[in-house]
């Protein structure tokens, strides 16, 4: 199935990736070429098959509630691109 | 004696336990050849020779003290995928290019404790993603057997150092392939524990359903003394195994007498180049050989659809780990004006390499609305059929033998416009990390290729958590072959 440049312009919007004409065009083919391969996974019956989402048996998993150290604030945003006052600076999320 | 950088983890303890030999001597003899090959090979995106050293004096006070373990002393080097505080962690990608962690991962702490001697981060396929080690941001790293060709990926800078004398050992991760095959296209072992064996804290995620950490040796007992470090529950990390793990050197009897191997007839395709399969088969007749029963009448039939099943669940799994990467808490940012959508997109764009878009992409199409259940939830369900075939299997059997890689190293630059020829590397490793299985590539013989020797993998498969097996058949086979004793000549 090959991919519209719609719909990698609504995937790549979706993923919150910036995209060049120039990348729409490559990825459009490179993505549909990727997704044709797919194809084969039709043709194996999976009727009442459960899906498994994790190959090891573990459920629940449990830990003490026992207060333990943590990182510090300083360590925390040592690698913050902007912070102020101890916080992480982000752009404003509400628009006037 | 070969040179100090070129001896095993077992050789080098019994030098420094001899005091024939210290950790300074034996960390500035690694240093030294990294000096002297790196620019060639380029297995280091950060070399960390001053606190290597001082490791090394504390070592040598260590081993003083008689309070030395297997791996103390011996220098080694982190893929860059693993946190190690106050030293950068980049995964070989702009958007972590000057990232500092703030603590050390699980294995890492570990290995300090054991008193190894990390010499540095190894360069990678960005995010651990590819098979040749061409997705780097930074630069590709070379294979040491022939430098026009790649070392395999992802983890192709841990294997090159180790084939090149770089280190003694070292750590990669594997998803899909990413310790086996780079281990099998530049002649060391790479060990891919079970899934849960080794705890994945700090390791930064890819596929959190098939990413496992291992080591990369020169032999298959010093991979035994690694994972025997490495290995065992950690509560930090909530998908390890709270299972006893047992002293694996025990596993290296040499003695495989009696042995049930199978052959699946799904990884002898016409696919398979003839002199890896040459070298497959005359490992096979060492195996038999040494009083392993050999059955080439398994088949795994959902095996062709393997690739399809990877190429959905690792990412999907990958678009939701990567969307932690938005500019805000660390990495790459761009500070230009613009909305908190635009910069986002921006950070992304500019941050990550193509190929970790198109497998973002590719996951968040799997994942989107109308195409779950054909996709991701179909890709779920084939999964549990590649399982339960497995799980059959090793009723009958011990353990699957097959090759690693359908050839040997291929030429930088050969693969880099088609991702499905490059994705096809992994075809016989990636039902390992579909099922969950251990898996092992130990050095099997070598291929011709315009003039120049290139290394092939032994590629070893047993049921969860029985690495043991693995070991056995691998040290079996090293006593019979020496593959694994030639270094290339750089």
């Amino acid at each position: 199935m090959a991919l519209t440049r719609e719909e990698v312009l609504h995937v790549a919007r979706l993923a919150r990736v910036g995209v060049t004409d120039a990348d729409v065009e490559k990825f459009q083919q490179q993505l549909s070429t990727i997704i044709e391969t797919f194809d084969v996974l039709r043709q194996i019956d999976t009727t009442d098959v459960p899906p498994t989402t994790h190959t090891l048996p573990l459920e629940n998993v449990m830990g003490d509630d026992e207060p333990t150290d943590s990182l510090l604030p300083a360590e925390v945003l040592l690698n913050a691109p902007q912070q102020q006052e101890g916080y992480l600076r982000v752009r404003a999320v509400l628009e006037e | 004696m070969p040179e100090l950088y070129n001896l095993t983890i077992a050789e080098a303890q019994g030098l420094l336990s001899k005091r024939e030999v210290t950790s300074q001597e034996l960390t500035r003899a690694v240093l030294k050849r990294i000096e002297s090959v790196d620019n060639r090979v380029r297995a280091y995106v950060t070399v960390t020779a001053e606190a290597a050293l001082a490791d090394a004096a504390a070592a040598d006070q260590r081993i003083a003290a008689g309070d030395a373990g297997p791996l103390t002393g011996i220098p080694w080097c982190v893929k860059d995928v693993l946190m190690t505080k106050g030293v950068r962690t980049t995964c070989s990608s702009r958007m972590l290019e000057n990232f500092i962690p703030p603590y050390d991962a699980h294995v890492v702490e570990r290995l300090k404790a054991a008193g190894a001697i990390a010499v540095g981060k190894s360069n990678m396929d960005e995010f651990a993603m590819g098979s040749s080690n061409e997705n780097s941001a930074f630069f590709p790293t070379h294979n040491p057997w022939d430098l026009d060709r790649v070392p395999g990926g992802s983890s192709g800078g841990s294997a090159a150092a180790t084939a090149a004398g770089e280190c003694i050992f070292a750590l990669g991760s594997d998803t899909g392939g990413s310790i086996r095959q780079p281990a099998a296209l530049c002649g060391v072992v790479g060990l891919k524990p079970t899934y849960g064996r080794v705890s994945r804290y700090g390791l930064v995620a890819f596929a959190s359903s098939l990413d496992q950490i291992g080591p990369f040796t020169r032999s298959v007992e010093d991979a035994a003394l690694v994972f025997n470090a490495i290995a065992g529950q950690d509560k930090r990390d909530s998908t390890s195994a709270p299972l006893d793990v047992p002293d694996f050197t025990t596993a290296l009897t040499g003695d495989i007498r009696g042995l049930r191997l199978a052959v699946p007839k799904e990884y002898l395709t016409d696919d398979l180049d003839p002199q890896a399969r040459d070298a497959f088969m005359a490992s096979v007749k060492v195996l038999e050989d040494l009083g392993a029963i050999v059955d080439f009448d398994l088949s795994l039939p959902s095996t062709p659809a393997a690739l399809a099943v990877y190429y959905l669940i690792a990412p999907s799994e990958a678009s939701a780990n990567l969307a932690r990467y938005d500019g805000v808490k660390y990495g790459f940012s761009p500070r230009e004006g613009g909305t908190m959508w635009e910069n986002m997109e921006q950070t992304r764009q500019f941050g990550f390499g193509d190929e970790v878009k198109r497998r973002i992409m590719i996951g968040t199409y799997a994942l989107s609305a109308g195409y779950y259940d054909a996709y991701y939830l179909k890709a779920q369900q084939v999964r549990t059929l590649i399982r339960r075939e497995f799980d059959a299997a090793f009723d009958k059997y011990d353990a699957i033998v097959t090759p690693v890689t359908p050839t040997a190293a291929f030429k930088i630059g050969e693969k880099t416009d088609d991702p499905i020829s490059m994705y096809l590397n992994d075809v016989f490793t990636l039902p390992v990390n579909i099922a969950g299985l251990p898996g092992m590539s130990v050095p099997g013989g070598f291929a011709t290729v315009d003039g120049k020797q290139l290394p092939l993998g032994l590629q070893i498969m047993a049921k969860p958590f029985d690495e043991a097996t693995l070991l056995r058949i691998g040290h079996a086979y090293q006593q019979a072959t020496d593959w694994h004793t030639r270094r290339p000549q750089m």
